[in-house]
């Protein structure tokens, strides 16, 4: 493998009274596509600085392969970054500013055009070379950027919130293209986003971070079905989410009473004890809504009016507020063509259903 | 109808200009082409006597002298100018330290004159504080000299180098330099080849504003300087008010502005430095002259060194 391993160890980093990153510690291993996902403040691209040797940590060590990368400046270390801004220099031609690490080595002329023109071609540039960056779109310059973070082959690509500054759909499709890359070169790519959706489809694992702190690292299934805080539930997608406090419990079925539901079945293997309080949730495409009551072994049933329902083509988002007062809200798939047919609407009363497996007890507290 | 007030509003410029600038400079090329009076002034008799009287050693011994003293001293205020602008573009409280380059301004350029004089003088601060502390009590000789002059000359025009580079290092984003580094870029290198060619314009202006004034420099040579720092301004002033041969002064003078104006232009028209991509891309140029194009890259990747 051409990857190297990132390993964070207790480092934190404060600007004055802020303190960006609060005794962060990550192993990022060979090869992978890491994502540091978080809303911004978060510390994640402090992180990513610390790692590329633009930010010293006040304490702490980064290592890369084993290696205490500490004190080591950016233009000694084995990675490379591709800035937010794209950061191309614009009195260079395109072929200049991915040829520019070559030049600082002292390659032969030959091989830099060997090189630079390999990795136009990677990033579909090669007619575009003799081009200033002022001449190119959004797209472009961003491929520059990636194939002249790449020429010197870092054995990590760091990322800073690359795709940020295109518009929705080139997002999704340079998205894909870094994946393709990712894949042809075959190193270590830490890829900052505050987009959960990049970061879902994209990573390998992901860490979500929140004022300083690593709140969850793991696989998007894990980090989507098992959120381990609230933060880290309500900041990937949408979650409803659920206080109570724990009447009962045998085997991993657990009878909660939630304020504003009522009596609740959650089926969680996190160990709970009667009368810890707890908060649990469950993601609205997981809750069926209907106009007949359903039944069924260990669901929970609950009766509401609608309030807004949503259309948006692929799904309608409904919010229904039930009976005791709390406000769930369902997505519902039209996976076929008579569930795109508006048959619940506003005011409807309907019954909402899900099964005790699919909510997640995210956090607790021993009364 | 719309009607075209564009003339309007341009004459009353066209007329200040006119007056104050164009006439005037006439006045001294018509001067410079006429027979020199008795007692200075003119006589209304064609004659090229005063070109011809340029051509003598002593003159062009001023000419060289000034090109060299102006040389000097706008490349040392250029080097001082670079870092203070630059700090003052990454500074956190711009408005103060703009403010204290603007001070000096407040002053007449004279009082500041004599200033340096008061500071450096034989009775100056600097003497005296040397004979305090017991050297030299015979006192040092500061002034008077070359080095004097370029030295009071980079303090008069160091404010007009500053502002342009401080507004165009302002403007510079400083991603590129990390970029740089993080390229493999030593600190040194990541100004040089990103930095330097990024504020270029800003380094023209600057070295336009000082040179110009500084070629043309007359007080500063006349008060602080000696008989070897003797400057193209002081030779004029002489053959207007001392000798009184005022189509020579006149001479000097076109030829002045005129050398300026061409250099100037030169310097403005110049073509930026661009990188051959075409013999990059050409399979054959590459494979003959690869290696001194590669030398040439190597040469200027070593001078950052």
């Amino acid at each position: 493998m051409k990857g190297s391993d990132v390993t964070v160890s207790n480092v934190s980093k404060s600007f004055g009274t802020f303190s960006a990153l609060k005794d962060v510690s990550l192993d990022i291993r060979k090869g992978e596509f890491f994502s540091l996902l978080g809303p911004s403040g978060c510390g994640k691209t402090t992180l990513l600085r610390a790692i590329a040797g633009f930010e010293e940590p006040d304490s702490g060590i980064i290592s890369i392969d084993g290696t205490d990368v500490s004190g080591l400046p950016p233009d000694k270390r084995r990675c490379n970054t591709v800035f937010q801004s794209y950061a191309l220099f614009p009195h260079l031609s395109v072929y200049e500013n991915v040829a520019f690490p070559l030049r600082i080595k002292k390659t032969p002329n030959r091989l830099i055009k060997e090189l630079v023109m390999k990795y136009l071609s990677l990033v579909q540039l090669e007619s575009h070379a003799e081009k200033k960056p002022s001449q190119l779109s959004g797209g472009q310059k961003q491929r520059v950027a990636i194939a002249r973070a790449l020429i010197n082959e870092p054995s990590v690509l760091l990322l800073d919130e690359p795709l940020s500054a295109l518009d929705a759909k080139l997002r999704q499709h340079m998205l894909m293209e870094l994946d393709s890359i990712h894949d042809k070169v075959g190193i270590t790519f830490i890829y900052v986003t505050h987009d959960q959706q990049e970061a879902l489809s994209v990573s390998d694992r992901i860490a979500v971070m929140s004022a300083g702190n690593v709140l969850q690292v793991g696989s998007p299934q894990q980090i989507y079905e098992n959120p381990a805080t609230e933060f880290v539930a309500r900041f990937i997608g949408e979650a409803n989410v659920f206080q109570g406090m724990v009447l009962s419990r045998e085997g991993t079925l657990n009878v909660m009473d939630a304020e504003a539901f009522g009596e609740m079945l959650v089926d969680d293997e996190t160990p709970v004890d009667v009368g810890d309080r707890v908060i649990v949730t469950i993601r609205p495409e997981k809750i069926r809504i209907t106009n007949e009551k359903p039944s069924g072994k260990e669901l929970n049933v609950v009766h509401g009016i609608v309030e807004e329902p949503v259309y948006s083509g692929f799904q309608t988002k409904y919010v229904v507020r039930t009976d005791a007062g709390s406000r769930i809200t369902i997505f519902r798939q039209h996976a076929n063509w008579s569930e795109g047919i508006p048959d619940i609407e506003w005011k409807d009363e309907v019954f909402l259903s899900f099964s005790a497996r699919d909510l997640v007890i995210v956090e607790k507290n021993a009364s | 109808m719309k009607r075209n007030y564009g003339m309007a509003y341009a004459a009353p410029q066209a007329l200040w200009l006119t007056v104050f600038f164009a006439a005037p400079l006439l006045i001294i090329i018509a001067y410079s082409f006429l027979k020199k009076g008795l007692y200075g002034g003119v006589e209304l008799h064609l004659s090229l006597q005063a070109y011809i009287d340029m051509a003598n050693p002593t003159l062009l011994l001023v000419t060289l002298r000034t090109l060299w003293m102006s040389f000097v001293a706008t490349l040392i205020t250029i080097l001082i100018a670079l870092p203070c602008g630059y700090s003052i573009a990454r500074s956190k409280n711009q408005a103060l330290r703009l403010f204290l380059v603007i001070v000096p301004f407040w002053t007449n350029f004279l009082v500041r004159c004599y200033a340096w004089i008061a500071i450096l003088g034989n009775e100056g601060f600097v003497n005296q504080a040397l004979r305090f502390l017991g050297f030299r009590p015979e006192g040092v000789q500061f002034l008077y000299n070359q080095g004097a002059v370029v030295l009071v000359l980079v303090y008069m025009y160091l404010p007009y180098a500053i502002l342009p580079l401080f507004s165009t290092i302002d403007k510079f984003d400083f991603t590129l330099l990390e970029a740089a580094r993080d390229l493999g870029a030593s600190k040194m290198q990541s100004y040089i080849k990103v930095m330097l060619p990024n504020i270029k314009g800003g380094i023209v202006t600057s070295i336009l504003f000082t040179f110009i004034p500084i070629f043309g420099a007359y007080a500063v040579p006349l008060l602080i300087g000696g008989k070897d720092s003797y400057m193209l301004g002081n030779v004029i002033a002489d053959q207007l008010t001392k000798t009184r041969n005022w189509p020579l002064a006149s001479a000097i003078s076109m030829t002045v502005t005129l050398l300026t104006a061409i250099s100037v232009f030169l310097f403005a028209l110049r073509k930026p430095k661009e990188h051959h991509i075409e013999k990059d891309m050409d399979p054959l140029a590459s494979s003959s002259g690869g290696a001194g194009r590669n030398g040439l890259v190597g040469g200027s990747a070593e001078g950052v060194r």
